[in-house]
């Protein structure tokens, strides 16, 4: 009896194991895949190039990989991450060695301040000349001597048309009681605290108590009056695309795919400005191959491939070339025009930009308030 | 002889010393010390904050845990009385939902459970909306099921009842026949033979399923972020927030898991003292 009982137990065990652990697969890939470009690695030295490429998903046109190998012969092992905080929580670990990764603006002035990237040789990136002035020096970067930029776009609200009758221009459509139930909470502090400061006319990158505070309170006093659903990430695109929800807050490239599921979505930078981010390339400071991660970049910064990559995931290019050639590009490679809202809404013009403002890094106590804060409305 | 077998245990030992013992010693070491290194309790003094997410994930457990019991002790008591031919269908009923990613089905009940999701538009299409708006004088279009702690019970009910059902089933399958004629032949009713005999002696396999339900519950994270659409937010949601989420501080993440841990266990241990023997069983 008792063998049956420990065997039932042992499959059980190991079955309830294997269920809790399923969630972490997408962290686990990624070291399994690690673990194997680590062997690449050594085998480096018998000369095999690789570049260990770490970025997010459904976030490259994947024939470009392949396409860089055969003109190379370097070997990619590309590998995901979840969010900007996990491939940091995998940084810091030290389980990963990556050369390149691409984390967001924020992400990258963190990663300076600690002394975890590489200065580039820019000699070896010829195709960083192509990259649009705007795009250069930017604050996370002042001097430029980190990064190359990947994509760029804003954060905004997405609307369904058929539940919302009304033309959405202002954040205050996020805290409406009207819309009670029908509204998602972006998932992370940082885009949700963002709301509230934008509202009340604050800087996202303010450091004064106070003023988070109240961003926070705004926030607290509509989900009290039960106007959000839910604290969403990816789980939004079935939630706008099926109608489970009428507003949402998300970015621009994703509002994209969106629409090619459900034409009634529509996207809107708020009036009172929003968040525009840059996602770049970095090398890190500890990189392996940074010769083969330079030519990576140099690759990826060119104008065919940031052609290829903005039609694959419909997120704005930093390439002067790539982003006036896009419409061009779209005509002959689909045989129609390029809906010109679609590409204001992927590019946003620079009347937009100009009411938009780029996340800064914040000081550890302020990351830890908005930690809090962010743990006692999921209390709430 | 025993010597030699115990050689063969070499492999599991050292297996345990490396991924069970090593881990919990760094999880307590993190605990007790801060980001520059040196000890401190201070992750522990924060621990009252996060009180309501305790309850929540102990509550929420326990009830998953009552129902599964309630559910699964008469599944498990009927097979295990019914022939060999059902026994054989039923536990293939019961395991095929394993063979399916248990992400997968937990996204499925999420679209069952949505605003606009299966139900609520079978509901609708069967006019039971209508019903009760003339019945009640209300006005609704759909019930909220999604981002409740009832969805969050539900899907962990539905992931961990093959836990329950089984290890109790393979109890009462192997209890002595002659047993149950015995409490007949003194005159025992066969609510007497149940209470008497059956109950008691399925209680190692109660007390296993009742383990296996609860400590997975209280530490999940998939199920109440997917289904409790982050309002419901357990334990393993804050611990996994100090890890992979903004707040990146794994000395405050490993605190709370030996919180966690510690309470589990003296759950465990007080269980473990009602179901008298039988102890390994329940410690597995």
């Amino acid at each position: 009896m008792k063998k049956i009982v420990a065997l039932a137990l042992a499959m059980s065990l190991a079955a309830g194991l294997f269920l809790t652990g399923c969630a972490m697969d997408e962290e686990a890939n990624g070291s399994a895949a690690n673990a194997g470009s680590s062997a690449t690695g050594n085998s480096n030295n018998a000369g095999k190039r690789v570049v260990n490429v770490c970025s997010w998903g459904e976030y490259i046109d994947t024939d470009l990989i392949a396409q860089f190998e055969e003109e190379t012969g370097i070997k990619v092992n590309y590998q995901t991450a979840e969010s900007n905080e996990a491939l940091y929580s995998l940084l810091k670990n030290g389980g990963a060695n990556y050369d390149v990764i691409v984390p967001s603006d924020y992400m990258i002035s963190q990663l300076i301040e600690e002394d975890m990237l590489a200065e580039l040789d820019y000699d070896n990136i010829p195709n960083f000349s192509l990259i649009d002035d705007r795009f250069k020096n930017l604050s996370y970067d002042p001097e430029n001597k980190y990064t190359v930029p990947y994509t760029w776009g804003t954060l905004g609200i997405i609307y369904n048309s058929a539940m919302v009758d009304e033309e959405i221009t202002s954040w205050s459509a996020v805290f409406d009681e009207k819309y009670a139930g029908d509204v998602l909470l972006i998932g992370n502090s940082r885009d949700a605290l963002a709301m509230g400061l934008y509202y009340l006319g604050y800087s996202v990158n303010t450091t004064d108590e106070n003023e988070i505070r109240e961003a926070y309170q705004l926030i607290s006093d509509a989900a009290a009056k039960g106007v959000y659903q839910g604290k969403v990430m990816d789980e939004i695109f079935q939630k706008m695309e099926g109608g489970n929800a009428a507003i949402g807050v998300y970015y621009a490239g994703d509002y994209l795919t969106m629409l090619e599921n459900n034409e009634d979505l529509r996207y809107v930078v708020p009036e009172e400005g929003s968040n525009w981010f840059v996602d770049a390339m970095c090398v890190l400071k500890d990189a392996q191959n940074k010769d083969e991660a330079e030519a990576w970049i140099n690759f990826i910064a060119s104008t065919e491939a940031n052609l290829a990559n903005m039609d694959y995931i419909w997120y704005a290019s930093p390439n002067k070339e790539a982003l006036e050639q896009y419409p061009a590009y779209y005509e002959e490679t689909y045989g129609e025009e390029l809906d010109p809202e679609i590409y204001e809404i992927m590019a946003a013009p620079q009347e937009v930009l100009d009411r938009c403002e780029a996340y800064l890094v914040l000081p550890a106590d302020i990351r830890t308030l908005y930690n809090d804060l962010w743990i006692q409305l999921g209390v709430g | 002889m025993k010597n030699k077998l115990s050689l063969f245990a070499v492999p599991y030992v050292v297996w345990m010393a490396l991924f069970v013992v090593a881990p919990i010693v760094m999880v307590v070491v993190y605990a007790f010390s801060t980001a520059d290194g040196g000890f401190s309790l201070s992750n522990f003094a924060r621990m009252g904050t996060y009180a309501v997410i305790f309850t929540r994930s102990f509550k929420l457990a326990l009830i998953a845990t009552a129902i599964c019991l309630l559910v699964g002790y008469p599944v498990a008591y009927m097979m295990a009385k019914e022939g060999p031919g059902f026994q054989r269908i039923a536990s293939v009923l019961i395991m095929l939902p394993m063979w399916v990613n248990f992400l997968l089905r937990t996204y499925s009940w999420m679209s069952i459970l949505e605003k606009n999701g299966l139900l609520n538009q079978l509901f609708s299409a069967i006019g039971l909306f209508d019903l009760i708006n003339s019945v009640f004088g209300t006005n609704i279009q759909y019930f909220k099921m999604i981002g409740t702690s009832g969805a969050v019970v539900l899907g962990m009910v539905y992931n961990y009842l093959p836990f329950m059902i089984l290890p109790i089933y393979s109890v009462i399958i192997k209890l002595d026949n002659s047993l149950l004629e015995a409490a007949r032949d003194l005159g025992a009713n066969s609510a007497g033979v149940f209470r008497k005999v059956i109950l008691p002696l399925s209680l190692p396999g109660v007390l296993s399923g009742i383990t296996m339900v609860f400590v997975p519950s209280v530490s999940t994270f998939a199920i109440s972020r997917l289904l409790g659409g982050g309002t419901q937010m357990m334990l393993g949601d804050l611990i996994e927030q100090q890890f992979l989420g903004g707040a990146y501080n794994p000395h405050l993440g490993s605190a709370i898991a030996l919180v966690m841990m510690v309470i589990v266990v003296v759950c465990m241990w007080v269980m473990n003292h009602f179901g008298e023997g039988e102890e390994q069983a329940v410690m597995l």
